[in-house]
């Protein structure tokens, strides 16, 4: 190993000196410690690095390794279940070498090295293989099955391929490239900062719905396999909770979530969960399909960074394997922060609010890893990767350099309000200030999907296809149109409007409360099926056509307002019943207002 | 105010001289061998000893901050390097003691002499390693344990305005907020940054008062003491906090007061050392250092302790978006926020629990731990309270004749919920089913059907027996 020396220490950055080939990107040991830190500057004489460990205790002198690799992450079976630091160590080793806090200079593997995992080939030997060619299949977890692939940068003649019991280490095959003989393991490393190549013209365009069990999300602001959300919001507001509601409930095959400068007891939270909650299509264990990436507020700050590419480089991972695959990060701030951090550290010129000119080019870079792909290698595969990432504005005002930016490069903006948090109005996505690009493209897939599931849904509203589009417009439109009425209402109190504008007060209602808010922490709740969603959507619209027809016709708008019916529209989500009670509850608004239509001898066709 | 200290009690390499004094940070030859975040004293002409820690080493100059009073300070002072981090001896003899900022003694004892010492600084706690906070602790006020519930290893600050009455807010949880049955693993640790002496006299009178006394660490840094040792007390605080919980099996009870002046004290060191200032001039960082604070309390697995903290800070401005509050909150888990306009109208505790918000209290409630009740009666207080206060704002412009009839009702239910629900007396200790059936009782002016944030079968259970006692009450 190369090595040079300490000449400055300045927090989480040290300089150092006296390796003249050192690369930017290079990984480093520094000190007695040997703490891990980065390359990230090279100037005339010294280059600087960001340590990912405390540096007290370092001193001018100090020893400085060059390792000649780049920050890498090993990828393989035993990913999956697992919790790791933000440069990829188990959580688990780390306890087993310092106790239950984490002390310095600890170095552990990614990847277990003691598993023996069953490992069957797939090919036979002889073939020629190329990248992301899959060669074998091990079962790592009872839910997923880690297919082998040909590492990216490898490609030959497959020599021998064995079947049984391995340790990671242990050769799988041999591959000869350019008549050299090489052994093939099931993982190899990748690194991190590189996005990992798929077939040369392999995007493609985002058809498919990613189904979350999120009424707002799912009906109003859905987004696509392979698209980015953003989630930007005040603290408390609720990024947390609607991350771990996608982790929880996505159709997706693997999770990834990183914790990035949050809360410790958020991941204790997702450990103690995840193992009790089952997937509801595989009815294994949510902790089956997750990867866990904790790299909390207290740890040290440049692993923050780190923390974001890891993750995003396993997403990848398993994506080339054929997989859909959704990232969450919680949250993009602190991964902001952590390089404005760095970036005064170096003496960079700030050009925004700290950050450092090239802030945009990195939320780009990251949010860029999202798609729906062709992947490398054959059998001939689609994979996705869909990135969500949450933004913590300060002072909960979007209008600053991370949301501002991030909102360029996502496809779906989900904006958090104080106000609907503090009312207790949860998720508080804001329909007036949220968007989707992706909808148009992907609410008839959400249909699909719906009648897929229950095809009963097809008996109870014939048309769904056609007409559920122009049903979530009216949503849409009644929830603009009654903000505008709210304000008036505000001047001069509700009971002064005419009964077509408290008609539409009263749809604002049952729109927010029996559709959109929706308790993460209930039962029946927390994950509200395709078809019940849709079936929801109908019976608030159907309610306002007809009760629209009452009012033209003079019934007064109190009598409607007081019936029963409305509170068993907001309620009816919570029925366990869950589809039936829908199905039921459209039956009862017919016959609630036909029996008031009747009461005030007033004809309306149903 | 540093303590003399005879030049023989110096040991490790001694230097004469500082090249430059800018504030609170002085600036030092590049002497060999200093470690980065050691800590130095450094001797004045003057006599008096100053602690500072190196905070910058390179070749060409040695930067470090003095926690104690810079003026005095002259190029011809004696420093000496200590050669380790700030690290203070621990043993179980801490307890039932007194000391200012910095770890003397100054309740007249002798200092704690233990061979065990720990690091200020403390370790991150391994995510992994801890357990998941979910035991319910009472503290007999019901805007706490029916809205805001506090479970045993949480972080719930007090978001305050000067004028308010935090002080006896927390008193009074401290008083309270004992586990039954367990009182005698429960220890109380207190520190103060910046705070006046009557409201720290105000404190101690008060532990004295219910015997928490003599389970308690005070650590005081008064307004008078240097305002840079603000940025080690409540280090050392949580250091012997984390010593009692996780190694003595206390259940610990942190309370942090002022953190705005902690907060302060950061940007002063930052504005010295001439960095990037961020948003109102706190450095950019201030997130990070905020939470190596308060990411110290929890619960470790295998570990019979825990260590709960209740910072308390005044918002400049009264402004929940000043930076202080705000990094704050983003991460404690949750926060409790005092209003001037419940105050003005004579309620105390004056908590408004719109904004306020107690992130584990799920996790903490519910039948075995509360009552079954508990969930879904405070999501129904919270709806019907903020529709009460929307009616009110409302009155406020049209008149109350302008409302209609549902929205008077509402109004007459946020008034009630007020005066009958939060307002209690400093001295009312409330169990929590005396909490929530007071709940009840307040939603009992709302027709059922209103109700929709609750289960037929909880309205059912609960409901109409309290409208009836209600209205038995109003008879
Ligand atoms: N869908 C939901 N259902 C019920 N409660 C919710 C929901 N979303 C949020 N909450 C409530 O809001 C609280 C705060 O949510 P969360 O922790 O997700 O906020 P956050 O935006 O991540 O805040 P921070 O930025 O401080 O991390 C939760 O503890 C919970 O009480
Ligand atoms: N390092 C930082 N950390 C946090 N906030 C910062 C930081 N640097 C700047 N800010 C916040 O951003 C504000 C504006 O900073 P700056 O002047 O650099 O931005 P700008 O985009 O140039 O704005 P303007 O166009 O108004 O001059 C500062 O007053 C401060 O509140
Ligand atoms: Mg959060
Ligand atoms: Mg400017």
């Amino acid at each position: 190993m190369r090595q040079g020396e300490i000449v400055k220490v300045s927090g989480t950055v040290v300089f150092g000196r006296g390796i003249p080939d050192i690369e930017v990107g290079e990984v480093v040991e520094i000190g007695e410690d040997r703490l891990i830190g980065e390359v990230i500057r090279v100037f005339e004489e010294d280059f600087a690095a960001q340590v990912y460990e405390p540096t007290s205790g370092l001193r001018v002198g100090d020893p400085v390794f060059g390792t000649g690799k780049k920050l890498v992450a090993e990828l393989g079976p035993g990913l999956l279940m697992n919790i790791f630091d933000g440069i990829g160590r188990p959580l688990e080793d780390l306890i087993k070498l310092s106790g239950p806090f984490i002390s310095r200079g600890i170095k552990a593997y990614m990847l277990p090295r003691d598993i023996k995992w069953e490992f069957k080939p797939t090919v036979e030997a002889g073939i020629e293989v190329g990248p992301g060619d899959i060669v074998g299949e091990v079962k790592e977890t009872e839910y997923l099955v880690h297919k082998i692939m040909i590492p990216p940068n490898m490609s030959g003649v497959l020599k021998e391929i064995y079947e049984g019991e391995f340790k990671i280490e242990e050769p799988i095959g041999v591959v000869e490239v350019n008549g050299e003989e090489k052994n093939l393991y099931m993982y190899h490393e990748w690194p991190v900062k590189i996005a990992r190549p798929v077939q040369p013209g392999g995007r493609l365009p985002l058809t498919t719905p990613l189904i979350t069990g999120q009424r707002v999300i799912d009906v109003l602001f859905p987004v696509a396999k392979g698209g980015a959300a953003c989630i930007p919001g005040g603290f408390g507001t609720g990024k947390t909770v609607t991350l771990h509601q996608l982790a929880k409930w996505s159709d997706t095959d693997v999770v990834v979530y990183i914790g990035c400068g949050e809360r410790g007891n958020e991941m204790a939270e997702v450990l103690t969960e995840f193992p009790e909650l089952q997937d509801p299509r595989s009815g294994r264990p949510l902790m089956e399909r997750t990867v866990l990436i904790a790299n909390t507020s207290n740890m040290p700050v440049s692993a923050r960074e780190a923390s974001v590419y890891i993750g995003i480089t396993i997403a990848e991972y398993y994506r080339d394997m054929g997989y859909d695959v959704s990232l969450m990060a919680d949250s993009t701030s602190r991964w902001a922060e952590a390089i404005r951090e760095i970036s005064g550290r170096l003496g960079e010129m700030p050009v925004e609010r700290g950050f450092p000119a090239y802030l945009p080019d990195k939320i780009a870079e990251f949010y860029e890893r999202a798609g729906r792909v062709k992947v490398l290698g054959r059998p001939e595969r689609i994979g996705s990767v869909t990135v969500v990432g949450a933004v913590s504005p300060p002072g909960g005002d979007f209008n600053e350099p991370v949301t501002t930016h991030t909102l360029r490069f996502t496809g779906v903006f989900w904006a958090l309000d104080a106000d609907l948090a503090y009312s207790r109005h949860f998720p508080s996505i804001h329909w007036l200030k949220s968007y989707s690009l992706y909808a148009e493209a992907i609410i008839g897939g959400y249909v699909e999907k719906a009648v897929e599931n229950n095809p009963r849904l097809k008996d109870v509203w014939p048309n769904v296809k056609e007409e559920y589009p122009s049903y979530r417009v009216e949503a849409m439109n009644i929830l603009t149109n009654a903000s505008e009425v709210e304000s008036i209402a505000k001047i001069i109190g509700e009971k002064a409007l005419p009964d077509d504008q408290r008609l539409l007060l009263l749809t604002n209602e049952l729109i927010k409360e029996g559709l959109l808010r929706q308790n993460a922490f209930d039962p029946v709740d927390s994950y509200s099926e395709p078809e019940r969603s849709i079936l929801i959507l109908k019976a608030i619209i159907d309610f306002h056509r007809l009760a629209e027809k009452l009012v033209r016709e003079n019934v007064p708008i109190d009598r409607i307002i007081e019936s029963p019916i409305v509170s068993r529209i907001k309620r009816a989500k919570l029925d366990e019943r869950k589809f039936d009670a829908i199905v039921d509850l459209l039956n009862e608004i017919r016959e609630a207002l036909s029996s008031i239509a009747e009461e005030y001898r007033v004809s309306i066709s149903f | 105010m540093g303590i003399p200290v005879k030049i023989s009690d110096l040991y490790g390499k001694i230097y004469r001289g500082i090249r430059e004094i800018r504030g609170s940070l002085v600036v030092l030859d590049p002497i060999p061998g200093v470690v980065f975040d050691e800590i130095i004293r450094i001797r004045a002409p003057d006599g008096i000893d100053r602690l500072g820690r190196v905070i910058e080493v390179s070749r060409d100059y040695v930067i470090a901050q003095v926690f104690g009073d810079e003026s005095g300070l002259q190029h011809d002072s004696i420093v000496k390097f200590t050669g380790s981090t700030f690290e203070i001896p621990v043993s179980p003899d801490v307890v039932g003691r007194m000391f200012n900022g910095r770890f003397e003694p100054i309740d007249g004892l002798p200092k704690i002499s233990s061979k065990d010492t720990r690091d200020i600084n403390g370790f991150p706690i391994n995510p992994r390693a801890r357990e998941y906070p979910n035991d319910f602790i009472q503290t007999g006020i019901s805007a706490i344990d029916g809205m805001l519930s506090l479970v045993r290893g949480q972080k719930l600050p007090i978001f305050s305005e000067s004028g308010l009455p935090h002080n006896r807010v927390a008193a009074q949880i401290a008083r309270q907020a004992t586990i039954l049955g367990e009182e005698e693993s429960f220890a109380l640790v207190f520190a103060a940054m910046g705070l006046k002496h009557d409201e720290a006299s105000y404190f101690i009178s008060q532990f004295r008062e219910s015997g928490a006394i003599d389970r308690s660490v005070v650590i005081l840094n008064l307004a008078d003491d240097p305002a840079i040792e603000r940025l080690i007390t409540p280090r050392i605080a949580l250091t012997i906090a984390e010593y009692l919980a996780f190694e003595l099996d206390y259940h610990v009870l942190a309370i942090l007061t002022d953190m705005t002046n902690y907060c302060e004290a950061l940007r002063e060191i930052s504005a010295a050392r001439e960095e990037v200032p961020g948003r109102g001039g706190y450095p950019g960082y201030m997130y990070s250092d905020l939470a190596t604070i308060y990411e110290r309390a929890g619960i470790v697995r295998g570990k019979k302790g825990s260590l709960t903290q209740m910072p308390i800070l005044t918002m400049p401005g009264g402004d929940k978006r000043h930076p202080i509050p705000d990094l704050t909150g983003y991460i404690t888990e949750g926060q409790i926020i005092l209003s001037k306009d419940l105050h003005s109208r004579g309620i105390y505790p004056p908590i408004n629990v719109l904004p306020s918000l107690s992130r584990l209290m799920r996790s903490g409630i519910g039948p075995g731990k509360t009552r079954d009740d508990h969930k879904e009666l405070s999501d129904q207080l919270y709806d019907a309270y903020s529709r009460g206060v929307k009616a009110r704002d409302l009155a406020r412009i049209v008149g109350e004749m302008g409302l209609s009839d549902r929205e008077r009702l509402f109004l007459k239910f946020a008034d009630l919920f007020e005066r009958r629900f939060i307002n209690q007396g400093e001295y009312e200790n409330r169990t929590i089913e005396e909490t929530l059936d007071i709940g009840w009782e307040v939603l009992s002016v709302l027709p059922p059907e209103e109700l929709t944030r609750v289960r037929e079968s909880t309205i059912e259970k609960y409901y109409y027996k309290a409208k009836a006692a209600y209205e038995g009450i109003q008879k």
